[in-house]
């Protein structure tokens, strides 16, 4: 079928009262469950799954509830990060960084509102991509073998040189604190348990989800009761909500490159959607080079990963729905939920099943649009959560970390492994080292060395075939030229321009 | 200072745990011992709505995800605090059998919960990519025989995991040295196949469902199914490796344990309404809908079969080297 009219045919499905009204009813669970962080979409859709079931839904009307409910905890997510730097998932970790520090200048309403709309820009865009080009995209995943998947990380890692204008040796610090942390637990390989000093609750390994929320959440809740203990009672300021024309034309490009990155990488099973954030935001802040206040509070550092994570959340649909393979712990939710309707994932799916693959792809562009007009004007109501008094803010945001935590494995070893994590990102944070790093590598750790060790299980231990294809060629010279050029350029520059030195954040 | 902020992490969530475990008032719960989105997972959630339905239950059955230590987490939470808990059913699949087996479960055994009854099972099914020079199953292990080292197998489970295990005895039976076998780890079925279509292994050992959708497709080509008889659906056509003679099957159920302490009467109980599921067109239906084939065993049968199952498992890990 012609991919117009594919979509033609799947805006009449998408566009039955029924559909809209459950675009919207997702899209608005989603926003909700994303913004506390811990709970998420995951749950979510599990909790929806036996009475979708039990409903006999159609499986498009089913999808597009759940997918609703997938990109908008997408937006939810940003939410809570911007506000209260409580990131609830290893993409929101990038949009923290500049997203919050808008928040602390007073500029969480333009914050918000960027993030709203790049993340409608993200999404949007992503479909036309997912439309167009998801046959061929699903060939290009294939090609992505162990060694492939080793020298993308490798790039992820070497974006990091200058990461959010602090100093290169700090951000490998970080980076390598994170790879360590990541070695804790069984080896993948073998089952036996490394750093776990007996510890039966360390050999999982250290959750995401505690790590982030005690680096970020706790050593905020420090932060903000020693600025208290100084005698800054007020709160944030808000300033104004709404965007401005110059800051919209700012990030316009920003957002598109995002988007195409976004979905690039999203293709790609696995950590597709942080490697996204983290490229995109790195990208942009190299190309603004001595404009951005990257790190500081730049709007360009809100815009890039939020438009890259919802592209890359809709390119993972293209192996989810193609090849079955979820690229997401969300997605392999949705996988279940997909093979229980009936629904065989495989290349088959878009001739078999069209009425699903293009009502689903139109019914994104409908819960995009919600999703939107639901949230611009809501950002002022949320931008009020700061108006509340410190006395009121610290706790509550110590309460919801505690709550999000505990809520993952129902353990309260966790919550003690939060706090300490939170005395580690206070301790991190007046020293000057970079928090996003270590959830980084602490995500992509894992994917690192199972993807090293399987490259060298085919090939028999021969390090060859590390750079054995195009593709894994092409990573490597651009992870080396991320790393080279921007050392070269500051030499050039320095020796023509005398500058003062900068300091780490 | 330090200390009080402590007792007060820890008293927080268990002030919440006490508010939500009293033990009257609430109804069945249906214990996951994986995150929400796996196969224990969705046999707790299909389980426990058809029991909903049926009205067997007091009122709703909540399923509870408890992940960690590849089930040992539940297992041990099962044994320890709730061994009299007459009102929780924990799903469970030959993956606990196999960590029963390798004794990964610490010090537990087989013996320390009683098992319930099994309600559904996928078969496995071994496949290659489509431009793969092995038509069938004799094909394949003509050239593996030939050459161990030649054919890659790949698998969504860990080494020693159940995906290893079936290809290490694919291999005894085939008269292929087990130790020879390459077997690379990936993670989930759908990377594992990935990697097939991709031209990275040879072999893919997975589910039936998993499957389905490449086969259909013509990108992956299915050699043999590991069931007693050939199965339905989109993979009727394809032989059991018994066919081949190759007497290998392998079972993928679905069951559940419940606590050791609770007494005969209610364990009775669970396996009645067990039963009554499995007779009723609801079961039926669900079963179909998450891709499961027939395959029901309760009661002091299931008890047996899973104690004979713990048996084999660790005779075969021991033979082939995975535990001494």
């Amino acid at each position: 079928m012609d991919a117009l009219s594919g979509l033609l045919s799947g805006f009449s499905i998408a566009l039955q009262p029924i559909n809209v009204g459950l675009a919207l009813g997702g899209v608005g669970v989603g926003t909700f469950v994303g913004m506390l962080p811990g709970i998420g979409p995951i749950n979510a859709i599990a909790i929806l799954i036996p009475v979708i079931f039990a409903a006999g839904m159609p499986p498009e009307s089913a999808l597009i509830l759940l997918v609703g409910i997938y990109y908008g905890s997408q937006y939810g997510n940003s939410i809570s990060t911007i506000l209260l730097n409580v990131p609830g998932t290893a993409s929101a970790v990038v949009t923290a960084i500049d997203g919050h520090a808008m928040t602390r200048d007073g500029r969480s309403g333009p914050a918000l509102a960027i993030s709203a709309i790049a993340s409608f820009v993200g999404g949007t865009l992503s479909i036309f991509g997912l439309v167009l080009f998801a046959p061929l995209l699903a060939a290009w995943a294939i090609r992505f073998g162990p060694a492939e998947y080793f020298a993308l990380m490798i790039f992820a890692f070497s974006a990091l040189s200058s990461f959010a204008g602090g100093s290169l040796v700090r951000a490998l610090a970080s980076t390598g604190f994170g790879l360590w942390l990541a070695t804790v637990g069984l080896d993948p390989n073998s089952a036996i348990p490394r750093y776990t000093f007996g510890q039966l609750q360390l050999l999982d390994g250290m959750d995401f989800v505690v790590v982030t929320i005690g680096l970020f959440a706790v050593s905020e809740v420090f932060q903000l009761l020693e600025e208290t203990d100084r005698g800054q009672e007020a709160a944030a300021a808000i300033g104004r909500v709404a965007v401005s024309t110059k800051e919209l034309a700012l990030t316009g490009w920003t957002m598109l490159r995002g988007s195409v990155l976004g979905f690039l990488v999203g293709v790609l099973p696995g950590a597709g959607g942080t490697i996204a954030s983290f490229l995109a935001y790195s990208t942009e802040e190299r190309m603004a080079g001595r404009s951005g206040r990257f790190g500081q509070g730049d709007i360009r550092g809100v815009a890039a990963p939020e438009s890259a994570n919802n592209a890359a959340a809709n390119g993972a649909l293209i192996p989810l729905l193609t090849l079955g393979v979820p690229g997401s712990g969300t997605t392999a939710v949705l996988l279940g939920a997909l093979l229980g309707l009936g629904v065989t994932p495989g290349p088959l799916l878009l001739e078999e099943q069209p009425d699903l693959f293009w009502g689903l792809a139109a019914s994104m562009y409908v819960g995009n649009a919600f999703l939107l007009l639901l949230n611009l004007p809501l950002v002022g109501v949320f931008v009020k959560a700061l108006q509340v008094p410190r006395w009121i803010l610290i706790p509550s945001v110590a309460a919801l970390a505690f709550v999000a935590v505990y809520a993952v494995n129902g353990s309260a070893f966790d919550l003690v492994l939060m706090t300490a994590f939170g005395a580690v990102g206070y301790l991190m944070r007046i020293f000057g080292f970079p928090l996003a790093p270590v959830v980084l590598g602490l995500v992509l750790g894992p994917l690192m060395e199972k993807n090293l060790r399987r490259a060298m299980a085919l090939s028999g231990g021969e390090w060859g075939v590390l750079f054995d294809s195009p593709i894994a060629i092409t990573l490597w010279a651009m992870a080396a030229a991320s790393l080279l050029v921007p050392t070269l350029l500051r030499r050039w520059t320095r020796e023509l321009v005398e500058t003062t030195p900068e300091e780490g954040l | 200072m330090r200390s009080a902020r402590l007792a007060l992490a820890l008293a927080l969530p268990a002030l919440a745990a006490g508010c939500a475990a009293d033990p009257d008032a609430r109804g069945w719960e249906c214990l996951a011992p994986a995150a929400a989105g796996g196969g224990w997972d969705l046999t707790c959630r299909a389980v426990g709505s058809v029991l909903q339905e049926l009205g067997l239950a007091p009122g709703l059955v909540r399923t509870t995800n408890l992940p960690g230590a590849g089930g040992g987490v539940a297992y041990a939470r099962t044994v320890a605090q709730r061994s009299d808990d007459p009102n929780v059913l924990v799903a469970a699949s030959p993956a606990t059998i196999l960590r029963l087996a390798q004794g990964q479960f610490g010090s537990l055994t087989e013996s320390d919960v009683r098992w319930a009854g099994a309600v559904g099972a996928e078969y496995a099914v071994l496949a290659v990519s489509a431009d793969a020079p092995w038509r069938t199953l004799d094909d394949l292990l003509d050239a593996w025989r030939a050459d161990p080292g030649s054919v890659i197998v790949s698998g969504g489970s860990a080494v020693a995991g159940q995906d290893h295990m079936k290809v290490l005895l694919l291999a005894r039976e085939a008269g292929i040295d087990p130790l020879r076998i390459r077997y690379v780890s990936f993670d989930g079925g759908g990377e594992a196949m990935t990697a097939v279509l991709g031209g990275f292994v040879h072999l893919f050992t997975g589910d039936a469902s998993e499957v389905e959708g490449q086969v259909q497709a013509g990108r992956l080509r299915p050699l043999a199914v590991l069931a007693p008889e050939r199965i339905g659906g989109p993979l009727a056509g394809v032989p059991t490796a018994i066919e081949s003679g190759i007497d290998l099957t392998w079972v993928t159920w679905r069951g559940f344990y419940v606590p050791k302490e609770i007494t005969d009467e209610e364990y009775r109980r669970w396996v009645d309404v067990l039963r009554t599921l499995g007779a009723s067109p609801e079961w039926e239906a669900a079963r179909r809908a998450n891709r499961l084939e027939r395959f029901f065993l309760v009661g002091p049968d299931f008890e047996a079969f899973v104690h004979e199952q713990v048996r084999d498992f660790r005779a075969m890990s021991r033979e082939i080297g995975l535990i001494r």
